[in-house]
């Protein structure tokens, strides 16, 4: 009779959190984002110079073409724990496909000369205004340098889980929500349905926020093989999307590997210091209980 | 300070030299070494030391970073990403700092919390709590002057929304809100020399607060700490001295406090923050849910709990004023909530209410989320201004123990302090 009850009242408790939680998705603005497995995740996260590579590729290819990685100089492409391209290819990158303003000259003109390691990396505009007016719809496409740290998943969790959601969050390391959200959001270009109008120089993204309407078409609208891949890595729309969004994770966070590498030491070395504190502080009040 | 005999004795001829002089490391002695603690403090009353701690850190870190900040609205935002890419070790600097004022915070709100419980506020503590309170608002001043200076998009919009909070006074004083707010701002809008007089501002008021530090430490040194059983040290067996016992207590603490900060400014830098601060402020685009830092999310949510601006920013400010009075407005005689039967569970309510006002900062300002404020907020107010006098009136509190040696042992020592080995 009691387990009949507490099957009863157990069942009751789970279809009420279970239509809570079901209520709270729907008021939420953005579709659900599926989280990914990121070599940079966790506690001994680092980057794949490979994938970085691969994803500098796409991101010039593609992205360069409206997009600027301008926090980045072209010194940050050899370095350690990034792309770590050879130095010399990175020389003759920047030199070769790359012009920047020189001092002015004992005229006061302004010259171009090739770029160097110490360069940012030039963007294809000039500024904002150009970048606006050489674009359709007129849209600002954003600086890509910090895009996977200025975006995030929404939570959808109804406010009971939201401590062990953020438990959970906060035992994993999870900071990956922004790249998270740039995979999905680079291939959340779908067909609408039927009725929905998407307004001329718009398309439409599942996981833009609603209506889910953005100024930038599909990037990789032209499909697999639309950039060539040099190390046997399949040339498909998800690689593309998955291997740029990397490389901007680092154009973002570059001493993401360093910040980990350091962080296991202090971690462990603070464990073990605490477990000796604790032996220590019991050894003192000992003679007090 | 609290009297009691020194057992300082310089063992050099130098310090037996500066002794006759300047005796400042017998004051530090008989302050930090042989100060009597109360034998029975629980790990809650590490906090203090905790709090000590992230104010030297915030300082020093903060100090090498304005070594490399640029508080113009054209730079700022480039110079905190030139900290984290191309300084040494910047990123780490700029971790702690960031991840530092969230900690500080924390232990605040349990020093706050456990000072709640334990009626640290009752007589003769009402200066040290009212000291406190003061340090908790110059910590609210500095945290938001501070959070501005990265001048990100929510720093932008946080500071336009806060200082927008005073044009409220127009309502009383037709034009006079506007001119505090112009005066603040340094012109008709935030910007660079709103940035750059906040800065100025966060880089004094720390020095401030260190300032307070120091008083708020001579007067619980002057009056000692509570415990809890919130009884006074009556007898040598109801104390220890502060070192080694207390110290090593509080050193342990802090070594887990900061193995758990640790984890959050290496792994989870980003968690406590918004990640619309990584956009450049912008005057032009408004982000679709301005919301502060996470300390700030309960005033917040008084804030916009109340429909009308002034007497939603009146709410704010006295939820956090009306502390001051809660020595007074608590007529218990009794100070510990573990010997207060009814009031643990308004107690445990008000801090249930506080986190949900928390919650429900972050969350727009819409059904259900507007409704379940005012009903938290209603509470929050009830609770200290009606509920704490009220309760301490009809209340019957349970046995008290006769001394703190008692509710330790169980037992009043047989002779003066002989098990205990501590007290003086």
């Amino acid at each position: 009779m009691i387990g009949l009850r507490t099957k009863a009242a157990v069942a009751v408790l789970a279809a009420t959190l279970g239509a809570g939680a079901a209520a709270w998705a729907a008021d939420g603005e953005a579709a659900h984002i599926e989280r990914q497995h990121w070599t940079f995740s966790g506690m001994l996260g680092h980057f794949n110079a490979a994938q970085l590579q691969r994803g500098f590729r796409v991101y010039t290819e593609i992205c360069s073409r409206c997009h600027s990685v301008k926090r980045l100089s072209f010194r940050n492409l050899v370095q350690p724990g990034g792309p770590a391209f050879p130095e010399a290819g990175v020389r003759s990158l920047a030199a070769d496909n790359y012009k920047v303003d020189a001092e002015p000259n004992d005229q006061g003109k302004v010259l171009k000369r090739p770029a160097v390691l110490a360069d940012h990396i030039p963007g294809p505009y000039r500024n904002d205004q150009e970048a606006r007016a050489s674009q359709p719809g007129g849209a600002l496409p954003p600086d890509l340098s910090l895009i996977t740290k200025a975006r995030s998943i929404e939570s959808h969790a109804p406010f009971y889980m939201v401590p062990l959601s953020m438990l959970r969050d906060i035992l994993s390391g999870y900071q990956e929500g922004g790249a998270d959200y740039v995979y999905a959001y680079l291939t959340g270009f779908k067909e609408p349905s039927k009725d929905v109008k998407v307004p001329d120089g718009m398309n439409y993204n599942e996981v833009f926020p609603a209506p889910h309407f953005t100024a930038m078409p599909n990037p990789f609208a032209g499909g697999n093989d639309a950039v060539k891949y040099d190390d046997g890595t399949p040339q498909t729309v998800d690689n593309y999307a998955r291997d740029v969004t990397a490389f901007l994770a680092w154009s973002g966070d570059p001493a993401l590997a360093e910040r980990k590498r350091l962080g296991l030491l202090v971690v462990v070395y603070l464990l073990i210091t605490a477990i000796l504190l604790y032996f220590a502080k019991r050894r003192v009040w000992s003679k007090m209980h | 300070m609290a009297s009691h005999e020194s057992t300082f004795r310089p063992a050099s001829r130098a310090g037996k030299w500066l002794d006759e002089r300047l005796p400042l490391p017998r004051l530090m002695h008989g302050q930090f070494v042989d100060f009597p603690t109360p034998r029975n403090i629980n790990y809650l009353w590490t906090t203090g030391g905790l709090l000590t701690f992230f104010l030297g850190v915030q300082i020093a870190t903060g100090i090498v970073l304005a070594m490399h900040y640029i508080p113009s609205a054209g730079d700022a935002f480039s110079s905190v990403e030139a900290i984290r890419r191309d300084v040494n070790y910047g990123w780490l600097l700029r971790n702690i700092h960031m991840v530092g004022a969230s900690f500080f915070f924390l232990a605040a709100y349990i020093h706050i919390g456990r000072g709640l419980y334990y009626g640290s506020y009752k007589a003769p503590r009402e200066v040290l709590w009212i000291l406190g309170v003061v340090l908790f608002l110059l910590m609210m001043a500095t945290a938001f002057m501070g959070y501005s200076l990265p001048w990100g998009q929510m720093s932008f919009w946080a500071v336009t929304v806060i200082t927008n909070l005073f044009s409220s006074v127009d309502a009383v004083v037709p034009g006079l809100g506007t001119r505090i707010v112009q005066w603040l701002w340094g012109g008709f809008s935030v910007s660079g020399t709103t940035l750059t007089r906040f800065y100025a501002l966060h880089y004094l008021l720390p020095f401030a607060i260190a300032g307070v530090v120091g008083l708020h430490i001579w007067a619980l040194h002057v009056v000692g700490q509570n415990n809890p059983t919130g009884l006074d040290i009556k007898q040598p067996s109801d104390s220890v001295p502060m070192a080694p016992y207390a110290i090593m207590k509080d050193i342990f603490a802090l070594s887990v406090f900061v193995l758990l900060f640790a984890w959050f400014v290496f792994y989870l830098p980003d968690y406590l923050g918004h990640s619309d601060n990584y956009i450049e402020a912008n005057p032009l685009s408004t982000p679709p849910h301005i919301v502060p830092e996470w300390y700030f999310l309960p005033y917040y949510a008084i804030l916009r709990a109340i429909p009308d601006k002034l007497l939603g920013v009146i709410a704010m400010f006295s939820s956090i004023l009306l502390l001051v009075f809660i020595p007074w407005l608590d007529t218990s005689r009794v100070r510990s909530a573990k010997y207060r039967p009814i009031y643990k569970w308004f107690f445990w309510f008000f801090i249930i209410s506080v986190v949900a006002l928390g919650y429900l900062g972050s969350k727009p300002p819409e059904p259900p989320y507007v409704g379940w404020a005012r009903f938290f907020t209603a509470y929050y107010f009830l609770h200290l201004l009606v509920i704490l006098p009220i309760v301490g009136v009809i209340e019957k509190s349970r046995p008290l123990p006769r001394s703190i040696t008692e509710a330790v042992l169980g037992k009043e020592p047989a002779a003066q302090g002989a098990s205990a080995g501590g007290g003086k």
